[in-house]
């Protein structure tokens, strides 16, 4: 039997490729590597290309980390140098300059956001200092409320009630075979409320900076709370870091978004991103009926009239459209920017965004709305 | 593993890509690859792409190779055992119950049996393919559901017991991605991502599909094909869409339009988005031109 177990030595070039992967973060599972194996097997192996292409049908690299794995098997098979490639380099970043419309405006500096946010900075700081103590608790209320009080929706499933719309024939039919065939009472089936997709797009440029933190927390925080969520970020690019923040454990969490995020506090062109977002088939997908929050100062570098296009699609597309805004501390805040008067008829809500609390308590308040 | 090597004559993805192409259908390397291993480890497999990449036509193609016929299972949020699996004739049993009276009837028979395509491709496992099309819109629930069928290949009817494949069927999965599917559900099957064809595959394709184009539309077609999917759009034209533009504007040709203007004329057919073509619209004529360079 023990014959049995030693592997031959033709296929440990190929499980220690395996093992290379799984330290570089893909999930490769037993059953993938026998296939792994019995795939090789079958394709000859002819050449070279025969192997990666077996490794790319059996041991499902997700596409968006394509180029890491060809890097690696590079790296294992024909032995390059490991050149390091920056991780961000794949799908699930768009970058602005390529995408955006009027993609010639070089992305600036941030003083001009700096000097403009002046005065409303220094009121803000007040805040926050106030703030900071209670942002733990502001999360530990998010992840208590979530469940009750985050928006749902009718899901298509039905599930049994004593009262509802449908007939449940499965069941009416067993109790009459009780009853010799008669049908006695007619089962109901109702529709089940399901959880509403939510998205949040969070900037992370300059501007931002003194809330982008705690801002990821409270992603974090949502994620684990509201598996359906997704997460991106935004500044000069667009990245999407819901994957990273699924793990549990926070400080691992932020730091696997960190290595995503190439932008943070660099410039802001916002109506850039959200077009961008819309573009990618996939990513505006999910905004579709979801509640959409949106965390940014509206502090617009490019062009305005990007920004209204892109929200006003935002606006069609999604449930509900919120814009946290740090600016809009007081109660009957009115925009002052460019950016936010433009988009202020395309959402549903304008308020405050310059605290955790403040952000969590309105998500909790989005259960109790309804769409717009 | 039921490892098979040789399915109806084709022993290798190459021999599989040939099968295709005379099935009208052309397989990149990839795709030809994790399609033959699919069939020859009887594992699922799973296409995701881009919409309007040619994922279920890739899976008419497979099945018309195979010379089975086609099970469709088109998913949608909700879906369930009864919509995928089987489901009793309730009103027929209920019927059959008053009918009988006084004699005993089983009315868990196959004549209340409806077949629905999960079940009926599992008990005729060597004449079809299952096609599980848009899984991604399926929920979780049903995706969980799928795990246990896809890797056992086997059924239970609580009132029938269980039913369980001759050998695995062929089942291909396609997702659109809008969701990211479960590790597990990955993991069981043959992996294959279809990205949008090279220029030179495209064209080919166009003209293999409409055969009334001529070269240089399907090529000019499918240039500005590839520069639309480069632009911020919110839907971008897939492969059936460059078909469609050139096959429109061939017509349009036909009829008495001139070249640039046939290809104007006709992009509602590539692009069927309002905002789209508004923002599309300044740039269409140099684009266009430059295309048919």
């Amino acid at each position: 039997m023990s014959d049995e177990l030693q592997l031959p030595r033709a296929a440990r070039v190929f499980i220690s490729f395996v093992a290379l992967l799984r330290s570089n973060g893909f999930a490769v599972a037993p059953e993938q590597t026998t296939a792994f194996l019995a795939a090789i097997e079958l394709l000859g192996p002819r050449s070279l290309e025969h192997i990666r292409q077996a490794g790319l049908a059996t041991l499902a690299p997700p596409p968006e980390r394509r180029a890491t794995y060809d890097r690696l098997f590079d790296v294992h098979f024909r032995g390059s140098e490991a050149i390091e490639r920056a991780e961000g380099e794949d799908e699930e970043t768009v970058r602005l300059q390529e995408e955006g419309r009027g993609g010639d405006e070089p992305p600036l500096a941030d003083e001009a956001n700096e000097s403009g946010l002046a005065a409303a900075r220094a009121e803000a700081l007040v805040e926050r200092r106030f703030a900071q103590g209670a942002t733990s608790d502001a999360l530990r209320l998010l992840a208590r409320e979530a469940p009750a009080r985050l928006p749902r929706r009718r899901g298509h499933r039905r599930m049994r009630a004593r009262r509802g719309p449908f007939a449940d024939l499965r069941r009416t039919l067993r109790d009459s075979v009780r009853n010799d065939g008669e049908v006695l009472r007619l089962g109901r089936l109702r529709r089940r409320a399901r959880p509403r997709k939510m998205l949040l797009l969070i900037d992370v440029s300059g501007s931002m900076k003194a809330r982008t933190e705690e801002n990821m927390k409270l992603a974090h925080a949502l994620l684990q709370a509201a598996h359906g969520a997704e997460v991106f970020t935004f500044g000069t690019r667009l990245t999407r870091v819901t994957r990273a923040l699924r793990l549990k454990r926070r400080e691992q969490a932020l730091n696997a978004a960190a290595h995503l995020v190439s932008d943070w506090d660099g410039g802001t062109r916002i109506g850039d991103a959200l077009q961008a977002f819309l573009a990618v088939p996939r990513f505006g997908g999910y905004a579709r009926g979801a509640a959409v929050v949106i965390v940014s100062d509206g502090l617009e570098r490019g062009d305005v009239s990007t920004l209204r296009d892109a929200v006003a699609k935002l606006s069609r597309r999604a449930w509900r459209v919120s814009w946290l805004t740090p600016l809009a501390t007081a109660a009957g805040f009115q925009p002052q920017t460019e950016a936010l008067i433009a988009i202020q008829r395309f959402v549903d809500d304008l308020v405050d965004g310059g605290s955790s609390a403040a952000i969590v308590a309105h998500l909790l308040s989005l259960g109790t709305r309804r769409a717009a | 593993m039921a490892v098979r090597g040789t399915i109806v004559g084709i022993d290798s993805p190459e021999a599989l890509e040939k099968a295709l192409r005379a099935a009208y259908y052309l397989a990149d390397e990839g795709l030809a690859t994790a399609a033959y291993l699919s069939l020859a480890l009887g594992k699922p497999l799973l296409l995701e792409g881009a919409p309007g990449v040619g994922k279920t036509e890739a899976a008419k193609a497979i099945a018309a190779v195979l010379g089975r016929k086609l099970i469709r299972l088109q998913c949608y949020e909700g879906i369930d055992a009864s919509a995928a699996l089987y489901e009793w004739n309730y009103p027929r049993q209920m019927l059959a119950i008053r009918q009988a009276g006084e004699e005993s009837i089983d009315i868990y028979g196959e004549a209340f049996l409806i077949e629905r395509p999960m079940l009926a491709a599992l008990r005729a496992p060597d004449s079809a393919v299952l096609l599980i099309d848009e899984i991604d819109r399926a929920d979780q629930e049903f995706e969980a559901f799928l795990l246990e069928f896809l890797s056992d290949f086997q059924i239970s009817i609580p009132e029938r017991g269980t039913l369980r494949a001759a050998e695995h069927p062929v089942v291909v999965l396609t997702s659109n991605r809008t969701r990211d599917l479960h590790e597990a559900l990955r993991r069981r099957c043959v992996y294959h991502w279809i990205a949008y064809p090279t220029a030179e595959c495209e064209a080919r394709i166009v003209m293999m599909r409409a055969s009334s184009v001529a070269e240089a539309t399907a090529r000019a077609v499918v240039a500005a094909v590839g520069k639309l999917r480069r632009e911020p759009l919110s839907k971008a034209p897939g492969i059936a869409e460059a078909v469609d533009w050139a096959e429109a504007a061939t017509l349009l040709h036909k009829g008495g339009a001139r070249w640039p203007d046939a290809f104007k004329r006709s992009i509602g057919v590539a692009l069927k988005d309002e905002e789209d073509l508004h923002y599309i619209s300044p740039r269409l004529d140099a684009l266009i031109a430059e295309a048919a360079a």
